[in-house]
């Protein structure tokens, strides 16, 4: 496979002309479509949305950030959890005097974050509880369904229900798990490790699995449409796990899309068909077909713009907006 | 190289001097910026835009390798450090002093992500010349932050007599016979000395250590516990060597701290050095042999129950 998909040949079709660049000047950390507006959240402590910048974390930086439909989250170093709305208007949910903020996620209207080895959640009445676990946590992520939290952390993952009080349900698996994600069924529960590899649990049964052979950490995770297929990042190929059957992907081979000599640094699936925007390490972007792993480019590699750290498509699934950490960013809509 | 932020990591038992040190590089006028990554937060005051607390949270690997133990925190903290690479220089870890520091610089060999934009300048570590002694018979943390410095600061020099403290450089030397040694008082030293010190580079080793190859013969520090092994010989023969410190470094891994070695190969116009921690080994060929330079080889291991006859043994197998 070439290194860069080669735009003149006739079977390679690009996209580049319907890309309009956007200039985020700083490390993006997030991205996503809010009200319909594009949203990037920079790690200096900018958010800009459309047309307009706002710093609701002031001087401050921001480590972690999650949208929903209607607002942006976001915890910074000054320890404060603020939600940005479309309009830019902010108000500030909690406030963790003195320490970063490790983790954030929303649903719904509530939103849990992590500091230290406190997890907190607060719910849509702004009610906030906590608990502090043994292990850092390192991922948050709300189950699907009900007001419950998976904690990813070093030995395993807990679940908690912030409304419960007892402690957390603890699945255990021996070494650092990093990021934490879960099936839109709910089925499944799947984290990075610190070691290169997956690990995941059925939910229904606790049965574990293991998806390895990365060449590096996998840091982004993306479910189809459908909730049948997990692509993730960590090696020069998005690599698509299958996870239809009652098993996961037990015993099968992922799929691997867009191989290339860069590493994938970011993927997210179309909203409405099988088709996966792949963000790499020497900031390409392709889109591939599932069906037939066709690919269209939609940005051409430049090493000094960095890594694609963050990438989103809008709800209609027209435009797909991307940003990278040496700060380029732009959008593509689909013609 | 140039590009990846230098790490210094501070090290040293309770009340040697750590913070004075630490606050005084933050002050002096160097125009440069620190991130700084401290424990125990906010317990001591420290005047710095970008100081933020760890909770030296020890990753074992599945593998269970002693040498892929990692520090999560400093692999998280960092991460994020680096996503606003404009606002410092260079990174300061200061750990508390019952924290080991293989895990500490392992983390900087050990995860890409880390390595491949920062890279561990130097350990530092501060001594209390007063109260040494005493550490070394009941902190085995002690032990392994004199170990495993690079350069070390013996503190409070004023506090006791200059038998005394010929007697704590002798104590040092039987733990770590490379280090540089400073005598100070309230940790008052020039800044070059402790930061950009390049100990991990290559080729720098000879810098930081000149009479590295001075000594003649075979050397052997010896302590109780831990202790340092050196062997100087003539020329070597790659073939033999390379299989040898592989399988001996994998092998006594666990044991091994550090480990450092010049060598002569045979028909080979350059100088090879190595260094290691534990069994992470980086080694490489360096710049020639200056004319008129006496062309022999030498290795140094710190470490605990280290077998020194094996070592000897294997050692002078490789000999040409």
């Amino acid at each position: 496979m070439s290194d860069t998909p080669n735009a003149a040949s006739p079977e390679f079709t690009s996209l580049t002309e319907h890309v309009a660049p956007l200039a985020a000047e700083g490390h993006v950390l997030h991205a996503a479509f809010v009200k319909n507006e594009p949203v990037l959240v920079l790690a200096e402590g900018e958010i800009v949305i459309g047309e307009r910048r706002v710093a609701p974390h002031r001087d401050s930086g921001i480590l972690v950030a999650a949208c929903d439909r209607d607002g942006i989250y976001t915890g910074g170093d000054d320890g404060k959890i603020i939600r940005t709305l479309a309009s830019g208007e902010s108000e500030t949910l909690a406030h963790e005097k003195g320490k970063w903020i490790d983790a954030l996620c929303v649903k719904g209207d509530a939103v849990a974050w992590a500091t230290g080895k406190t997890v907190s959640a607060r719910d849509g009445k702004g009610q906030i509880k906590s608990t502090v676990m043994a292990t850092t946590p390192q991922g948050l992520c709300f189950l699907p369904k009900g007001y419950r939290l998976v904690i990813g952390q070093y030995g395993g993952v807990a679940l908690w229900f912030p409304n419960v009080d007892a402690a957390a349900e603890k699945l255990e698996w021996k070494g650092a798990h990093i990021d934490v994600t879960v099936s839109p069924d709910g089925r499944f529960i799947v984290t990075s490790m610190q070691e290169n590899a997956l690990h995941g649990w059925r939910f229904a049964d606790k049965k574990d699995m293991r998806m390895t052979g990365y060449p590096s950490k996998t840091r982004c995770f993306s479910w189809s449409h459908d909730g049948e297929w997990l692509a993730t990042s960590g090696a020069d190929a998005a690599i698509v796990w299958p996870f239809q059957d009652k098993d996961g992907p037990m015993g099968k081979a992922p799929k691997e899309l867009g191989v290339r000599s860069s590493k994938v640094s970011s993927v997210a699936f179309h909203p409405k068909a099988l088709v996966v925007a792949i963000g790499y390490e020497d900031s390409c972007v392709l889109m591939c077909r599932f069906t037939d792993a066709a690919e269209l480019l939609v940005r051409r590699a430049s090493r000094m713009d960095g890594k694609i750290s963050a990438m989103a498509w809008d709800e209609a699934g027209r435009r797909l907006l991307f940003g990278t950490e040496g700060g380029a960013a732009g959008i593509l809509t689909l013609p | 190289m140039s590009d990846k932020i230098p790490v210094t990591v501070l090290t040293g038992y309770l009340g040697a001097g750590k913070t004075t040190l630490l606050n005084r590089i933050l002050t002096e006028e160097h125009g440069k910026k620190y991130a700084v990554i401290v424990n125990e937060f906010g317990e001591v005051g420290i005047d710095n835009d970008l100081v933020v607390g760890a909770d030296e949270e020890v990753f074992e690997m599945n593998n269970g390798c002693i040498c892929c133990t990692v520090r999560g925190d400093l692999i998280r903290i960092i991460e994020n450090l680096m996503k606003r690479r404009g606002k410092f220089d260079a990174i300061i870890v200061e750990t508390t002093g019952l924290a080991d520091p293989a895990p500490v610089a392992q983390t900087f060999f050990v995860d890409e992500d880390l390595s491949a934009r920062s890279r561990l300048d130097a350990v530092v570590t501060v001594v209390d010349a007063k109260w040494l002694a005493d550490r070394l018979k009941d902190a085995p943390e002690a032990k392994n932050q004199i170990a495993f410095a690079d350069v070390i600061l013996i503190n409070k020099t004023d506090l006791v007599s200059e038998e005394a403290l010929a007697q704590v450089e002798k104590q040092i030397r039987a733990l770590n016979p490379y280090a540089k040694l400073h005598r100070t008082v309230k940790s008052n030293i020039e800044l070059d000395k402790v930061l950009g010190r390049n100990a991990f580079d290559l080729d720098r080793i000879l810098d930081i250590a000149p009479d590295f190859l001075d000594e003649s013969g075979a050397h052997h520090h010896h302590d109780d516990e831990m202790q340092s092994v050196s062997f100087t010989a003539g020329e070597v023969d790659p073939d033999k060597f390379m299989p040898w410190i592989n399988e001996f470094t994998q092998v006594e891994g666990p044991k091994i701290l550090r480990s450092k070695g010049i060598l002569a190969f045979k028909d080979e116009p350059r100088r090879f050095v190595f260094q290691g921690v534990h069994m992470i080994l980086d080694g490489d060929l360096q710049r020639p042999w200056r004319d008129g330079e006496k062309r022999q080889s030498k290795i140094v291991f710190i470490g605990r129950a280290l077998d020194r006859d094996a070592i000897k043994k294997g050692f002078e197998a490789c000999l040409v």
